[in-house]
């Protein structure tokens, strides 16, 4: 055994201590969760570790590599970051849940078999609903509920390819898959779930905006990332990947143009920077795995800075829709420049971090000459920075003025964007930090002139083309709408086919019930007495006669009277079932019985007789 | 009534300052791009301004396309869901 522990035991087991502190104790305790696990992380060597015997099978907790390593780092810190600007929150549950989902997280990256892996997969999905419902609106709770019911279908993906997996190789061991044969698919697709493929991509852009301020931070750093470890550990070098990531880079920012709520933009380019990580790992090469690798750990950095920046916004306003925000630079200077290093950041500006990280894959791309892929993504980096480079703090801090006056968000916040900000300017001025720590050895150069010069024509173009659209006139005006994304299909469709079960479907299975139980009714009534219905007709045939015999004779019968008497008394006794009259003929029990016993006899006799 | 302080963008000329500034950069870039020397993997980065083109081009069609083509068919009204 090792001095070091399972970073993911630290987490786990200290969010069940966060509710039995009260006060300062508690603030100290949370940053200091991070910082342990930190410390932690430093003392851990290299190779598998904490593995234990299950059944027929090897658990290993804590399989460290280089590619587990960065993702390690960057969640810890982002831990850090996110605990930092939530520690005002009074919601103990929400706290335990972010440290829990912070945790499961870890497990995941070092899981070096696939029984934990989808044990702490599974962990994450039900945390992270939680950090969703904690908002406590009608709307999250209803986006909660589908984010839950999308990741246990992804889960059971996973979990039906593992097994199948499992069963060809006889290997539980979590190594790179490959795509081949019906358990590794299920596998994929179980990832792609969690790393917002398109058409599955929207439990994102659903549940994120409607989660708690501090929870988005936490959200947009984890389930995403996560899958992208597991595809690069699992999956590169997958050419299907290359195409699927390419289209995420490109669909989102259609949506994110014409979109009102700020928080629901980067949920859009959130999808769209995991779009250039995925297809990193499907180029496959060491430079574009490292591309993929340091482009997650700056884009962790960013998004939370800005989901913070955001989330501030909402803090002290109470809005996020862009239709109501503006002119806030004049009350809220400091979060509107964090928000524009983060922006300048996403947008992969000189001197910011993912000016550093995703040219790593543009040029991964370029080397394999893969042409069609190379213009998708440089049409996506413009986009990029149009939807949220400078969407976002245009719409929120400058724009026609909201007359909204507020003041700054409390001192946590404010250091929580203060370190993610100057993060993102430390990566982009000192990459080989980062670069030191990825998967391979690097030998990229970003800060080469013509470099530079491409990407600061492509972005400041991309600026004359926003400026010039803005005072034309032209460039759509922030609506209060909602735009329909793929979720329309479960949220609408499945409403309809809901509806089709409950009134067409119910009622044609009630006309079958009705009929059959009747019918059954009917039957167990003849059955309980059969004689009945012979009975019934030899009597009616009876009154029939005697009418029809006397047809000329006046006033009422006795007899015909005291026939249909008897007739309407049967009735009624075949409606009420049970109560016979005297009338009724009745064979003592003793008849049947001797009877039964002369055709025994018979039976017997001739039985014997025939032998 | 207090007069409300006034701010860096709400003097007309502050923001005509920030334009003129924009413009000039913009020209300045397509200047300096002419005397670098490119090492380009594909034939085009050597055409000049071509990201300035690129990036421009791309970001009108991305708005007029969203506009026109994807807010008609995407966009309901807020309360659609409920």
């Amino acid at each position: 055994m090792i001095n070091a522990v399972p970073p993911a035991a630290i987490f786990i087991i200290g969010a069940f201590l966060i509710p039995l502190l009260r006060g300062n104790l508690k603030t100290v305790y949370l940053l200091l969760l991070p910082v342990l696990g930190f410390i932690n992380l430093l003392n851990i060597p290299y190779g598998s570790h904490w593995s234990f015997n299950f059944l027929d099978y090897t658990i290993t907790f804590l399989r460290v590599d280089r590619l587990s390593l960065v993702f390690a780092y960057i969640f810890h810190i982002v831990s850090f970051i996110a605990i930092l600007y939530a520690l005002r929150l009074k919601d103990d549950l929400q706290h335990m849940a972010a440290v829990l989902y912070a945790g499961a997280a870890l497990g995941v990256i070092f899981a070096g078999d696939f029984i934990s892996l989808f044990i702490f997969w599974e962990v994450m999905a039900v945390t992270a609903t939680y950090l969703i419902w904690a908002r406590r609106t009608k709307a999250s709770q209803a986006a909660g509920l589908r984010y839950f019911l999308v990741h246990i279908f992804g889960g059971l993906c996973l979990l039906a390819g593992i097994v199948i997996n499992t069963y060809n190789t006889g290997s539980i061991e979590f190594s790179y898959i490959g795509l081949n044969g019906l358990g590794s698919s299920l596998i994929f697709l179980g990832f792609g779930i969690n790393c917002a493929w398109p058409g599955l991509h929207a439990w994102l852009t659903d549940a994120y905006p409607e989660s708690t301020i501090t929870g988005t931070v936490f959200l947009s750093a984890f389930t995403t990332k996560c899958a992208i470890y597991a595809l690069a550990r699992g999956f590169p070098g997958t050419e299907l990947l290359i195409w699927i990531g390419a289209l995420m880079t490109m669909f989102p920012i259609f949506f994110a143009v014409i979109e009102n709520d700020l928080r629901r933009v980067l949920s859009y380019s959130l999808i769209n920077q995991v779009g250039f990580m995925v297809v990193g790992i499907g180029i496959g090469t060491q430079l574009s795995i490292n591309g993929a690798t340091a482009h997650a750990f700056a884009d962790i950095l960013f998004k939370a800075l800005l989901f913070m920046a955001m989330g501030a916004v909402m803090h002290q306003t109470g809005k996020i829709n862009a239709t109501d925000l503006g002119g806030l630079y004049k009350t809220m200077p400091l979060t509107c420049i964090f928000c524009i290093v983060g922006a300048a950041s996403i947008s992969a500006f000189p001197l910011f971090s993912a000016f550093a990280t995703k040219s790593m894959v543009m040029e991964a791309v370029a080397k394999e000459h893969r042409t069609i892929i190379w213009f998708m993504l440089l049409f996506a980096s413009a986009g990029v920075f149009h939807h949220a480079g400078i969407k976002i703090p245009f719409f929120a801090f400058f724009s026609h003025d909201s007359g909204i006056r507020t003041k700054e968000p409390p001192l946590n916040m404010l250091l929580a964007m203060g370190i993610a900000a100057f993060l993102c300017i430390f990566i982009g001025v000192y990459p080989t930090v980062l670069y030191s720590i990825l998967p391979y050895p690097v030998d990229y150069v970003p800060y080469t002139a013509p470099h530079v010069m491409a990407q600061l024509q492509l972005l400041f173009f991309s600026a004359l083309a926003f400026t010039l659209l803005i005072l034309s006139g032209i460039y759509p005006a922030e609506m209060r709408a909602i735009n329909l994304d793929i979720d329309l299909v479960y949220r609408k469709f499945a409403v309809a086919f809901l509806w089709f079960c409950n009134v067409p479907l119910t009622a044609f299975r009630n006309g079958i019930q009705n009929f059959s139980s009747r019918a059954i009714g009917a039957i167990a009534k003849f059955a309980t007495d059969p004689l009945i219905v012979p009975e019934l007709i030899l009597k009616g045939i009876q009154i029939g006669v005697y009418k029809a015999l006397t047809t000329s004779s006046t006033g009422t019968n006795p007899k015909i009277a005291d026939l249909e008497f008897r007739f309407n008394r049967l009735i009624k006794m075949r409606e009420t079932g049970r109560y016979y009259g005297t009338e009724v003929p009745r064979r003592p029990i003793g008849l049947g019985v001797l009877i039964s016993f002369v055709l025994i006899f018979f039976y017997a006799l001739i039985y014997i007789i025939t032998r | 009534m207090k007069e409300e302080k006034k701010y860096l963008f709400d003097k007309p000329e502050n923001v005509q300052r920030l334009l003129r500034g924009f413009w000039a950069l913009l020209i300045l870039l397509l200047g300096i791009d002419l005397f670098i020397s490119k090492h380009p993997y594909f034939h085009w980065e050597e055409w000049p301004e071509f990201y300035a083109i690129y990036g421009f081009v791309a970001c009108v069609c991305l708005v007029l396309a969203s506009k026109y083509i994807l807010r008609p068919i995407v966009k309901r009204k807020e309360n659609y869901y409920d």
